[in-house]
């Protein structure tokens, strides 16, 4: 594991392994071809030149047809996997994604299934303003049938991308736009992980944090300094946001009593709303302070540099609200 | 042109099966809605069974059908088994999708019937990409979308129409026109003409063709070329259907924004009557022998109908399968 590669190498790599390995996978997408420049963030270069035009496609700007069109090739046996370029775009394909790509083996009683993967990229901190930069995941988990993943390691999205590919039902795999050139180390070939599993990444005994792409970064610069104030942090990444590992995040938090949620999503109806229910429903009788949410401001991303950073969570957050439920106080 | 491209006497003696089939099955399910035996919501497509019986009579079992909610006529003519279409209106565990689906989500991939959706036009996205992957794997399969003309002013149509085109799919957009999206008449909601004529917006890869489909020589001959243009890999076809809907949107819907007049000429034509001569004249088939047909499709409804009543419910438990496959 010495070699390091970026988040935008890890896509291309795992799209790349998939390919070679499955004539069934396909690929569409907005300027995805070489000769577009292989997408506009480059995820795919390089794959139309290696694979052909006809299994890496261009399409018109059409998420509608995008999506419709993935699913009617996995209804077929292919296994396509879809990119819209950002997040705020998949509203476009709402009907597509939700109506139809996660209801299709319910609705036929298990007849047909829609084996495709959706990737897409979002994030604020860049200065896109509020319709380049939304964490929507919240909505697709808010409806069955369909697999929400968020990878943040390097690592971890190339073995989660290879999941989402070979899942045998749609899978919403959201890349953060802030991180993609963060390095991280390089797994072997053919490196996959679960879905539906989060990962303990580190075991503590006073407070469990769980959360899932960007605040992870947060985690990782922070829990040492706590740890230095005898602050032993047990650290979840749900790697799937949905359906949630409910069982390793009650386990943690039946062990440490304390939990802190942190998403860079908006704070209200979000996932960390879902998971502090759960905590309640299963520990309430283990928990030793009210389980605390960190989280973005409820108002659209912001364009200038100063109110885009005070809409957006803070990792001072993140350690003011583990600090705090180390005191056990019901205020925040 | 070859023998298979003309309409021979036993093309029209199809299509006259299929539209008779499509007839007892629909009247059949109408009047167990009326007796109160079933309670579907569900959207009959009297008076477009000729359009569905071309378009059965040219495709393969091996071609794809996406449909729309007001799709019996498209799921008879692709040949659905009529017992697991019964038994999913008596929301039965034996039903086509064992009661999950309903009249308006009808799915039954072994007859090609891969998809009907219950969203106006969503049936145009997703049988371009059937059409795909029959393009990437070379096998010769074409894909149609049914919808109505209503849902040729949702963007659907756009979005799946540009990328027909561009990619060249062997898609087959069969637009059935019966004059009313919903409740509303084609002229009021409709700016062009004709549905057909949109076609050209979409370049020299999209083929735009307006026929009389309660006609079925040429509802059939207007299928038999978009089907084989397609299968030659030449490209989609934007087929309009001028049909009408002897009914109201919904069943129950007493339609008063159909003027009498109008629904009476169009009843007036009795085009399966007509239709019926015509196999009669051709010498193909007998009185008697229509008859036995017939006898045949009821009797074929009625042990369906047997059939939905003796099979369970679905159990409690079928609401927490089918949500994710196995990994």
């Amino acid at each position: 594991m010495s070699e390091t590669i970026t988040f935008t190498q890890a896509y291309n790599r795992a799209l790349d392994e998939a390919m070679a390995a499955d004539s069934s996978v396909i690929m569409l997408g907005e300027d995805i071809g070489d000769k577009e420049g292989g997408g506009v963030f480059k995820v795919t270069g390089g794959l139309s030149t290696k694979y052909g035009d006809a299994r890496v496609r261009t399409t018109p700007i059409s998420e509608q047809a995008i999506i419709g069109a993935a699913i009617g090739a996995s209804l077929a046996g292919m296994k396509p996997v879809a990119e819209i370029m950002l997040m705020n775009f998949v509203t476009v394909a709402m009907d597509m994604i939700v109506n139809h790509a996660a209801k299709l083996r319910f609705m036929s009683g298990g007849q047909t299934s829609v084996p495709i993967t959706i990737r897409t990229r979002t994030g604020a901190g860049i200065g896109a303003g509020g319709q380049h930069s939304d964490m929507l995941e919240a909505w697709f988990c808010h409806t069955a049938g369909i697999k929400v993943v968020v990878p943040s390691t390097p690592a971890d999205a190339i073995g989660l991308l290879r999941a989402c590919i070979e899942d045998p039902d749609p899978c919403l795999f959201i890349e953060d736009a802030l991180t993609r050139t963060l390095k991280g180390p390089a797994p072997e070939a053919n490196y996959t992980l679960p879905l539906g599993k989060a990962h303990v990444e580190q075991e503590g005994s006073d407070v469990t944090f769980i959360s899932y792409g960007r605040p992870m970064q947060d985690i990782r610069q922070l829990a040492p300094k706590l740890a230095e104030d005898g602050i032993s942090v047990e650290i979840i990444d749900l790697r799937t946001v949905s359906p949630l590992d409910t069982e390793t995040v009650v386990n943690s938090v039946k062990k440490t009593g304390r939990a802190v949620i942190a998403h860079e999503a908006v704070r209200s109806f979000g996932v960390g709303a879902e998971v502090a229910a759960r905590i309640q429903e299963h520990a309430f009788a283990e928990l030793k302070a009210p389980v605390l949410r960190v989280a973005s401001r409820d108002v659209a991303v912001p364009f200038s540099r100063v109110l885009e950073q005070e809409f957006l969570y803070k990792a001072s957050e993140i350690e003011a609200a583990i600090r705090q439920t180390m005191e056990g106080s019901a205020t925040r | 042109m070859t023998p298979s491209d003309t309409f021979t006497p036993s093309a029209l003696l199809e299509v006259y099966k299929i539209a008779l089939k499509i007839t007892v099955v629909d009247e059949s399910l109408r009047k167990l809605i009326m007796s109160g035996a079933i309670h579907p919501v569900f959207h009959p497509p009297t008076g477009q069974e000729i359009v569905a019986a071309a378009m059965g009579a040219v495709l393969e079992p091996t071609d794809y059908v996406c449909t729309i909610y007001r799709g019996l006529h498209d799921q008879v003519a692709k040949g659905m088994p009529v017992k697991l279409i019964v038994a999913e209106y008596f929301m039965k565990a034996t039903g086509a999708c064992k009661g999950k689906g309903g009249a308006m989500h009808l799915t039954h991939p072994a007859s090609g019937l891969m998809v009907t959706t219950g969203v106006v036009g969503s049936s145009m996205p997703i049988a371009n990409g059937l059409a795909w992957a029959s393009q990437i794997k070379g096998d010769g399969r074409v894909s149609v979308a049914c919808f109505g003309d209503g849902a040729s002013n949702i963007g659907a149509f756009h979005e799946s129409m540009n990328l027909a085109a561009v990619w060249k799919l062997p898609t087959i957009f069969l637009c059935q026109n019966n004059r009313y999206a919903e409740c509303t008449t084609y002229e009021d909601a409709t700016s062009s003409k004709t549905v057909a004529e949109r076609a050209c917006a979409y370049g020299p890869n999209m083929v735009g063709v307006t026929v009389d489909g309660n006609d079925a020589q040429e509802m059939w001959t207007a299928m038999r070329n978009a089907v084989d243009r397609a299968r030659a890999g030449d490209g989609p076809t934007l087929l309009e259907a001028n049909t009408f809907r002897f009914s109201g949107h919904y069943f129950g819907d007493p339609s008063p924004y159909i003027p009498k007049a109008e629904m009476e000429a169009e009843k007036a034509k009795d085009s399966i009557g007509r239709l019926r001569q015509q196999v009669l004249d051709s010498g193909i088939a007998t009185e008697e022998e229509l008859q036995a047909v017939k006898a045949e499709f009821v009797a074929e409804f009625e042990a369906a109908v047997e059939f939905a009543k003796g099979s369970p419910d679905p159990d409690p438990g079928e609401v927490y399968k089918d949500i994710y496959g196995v990994a």
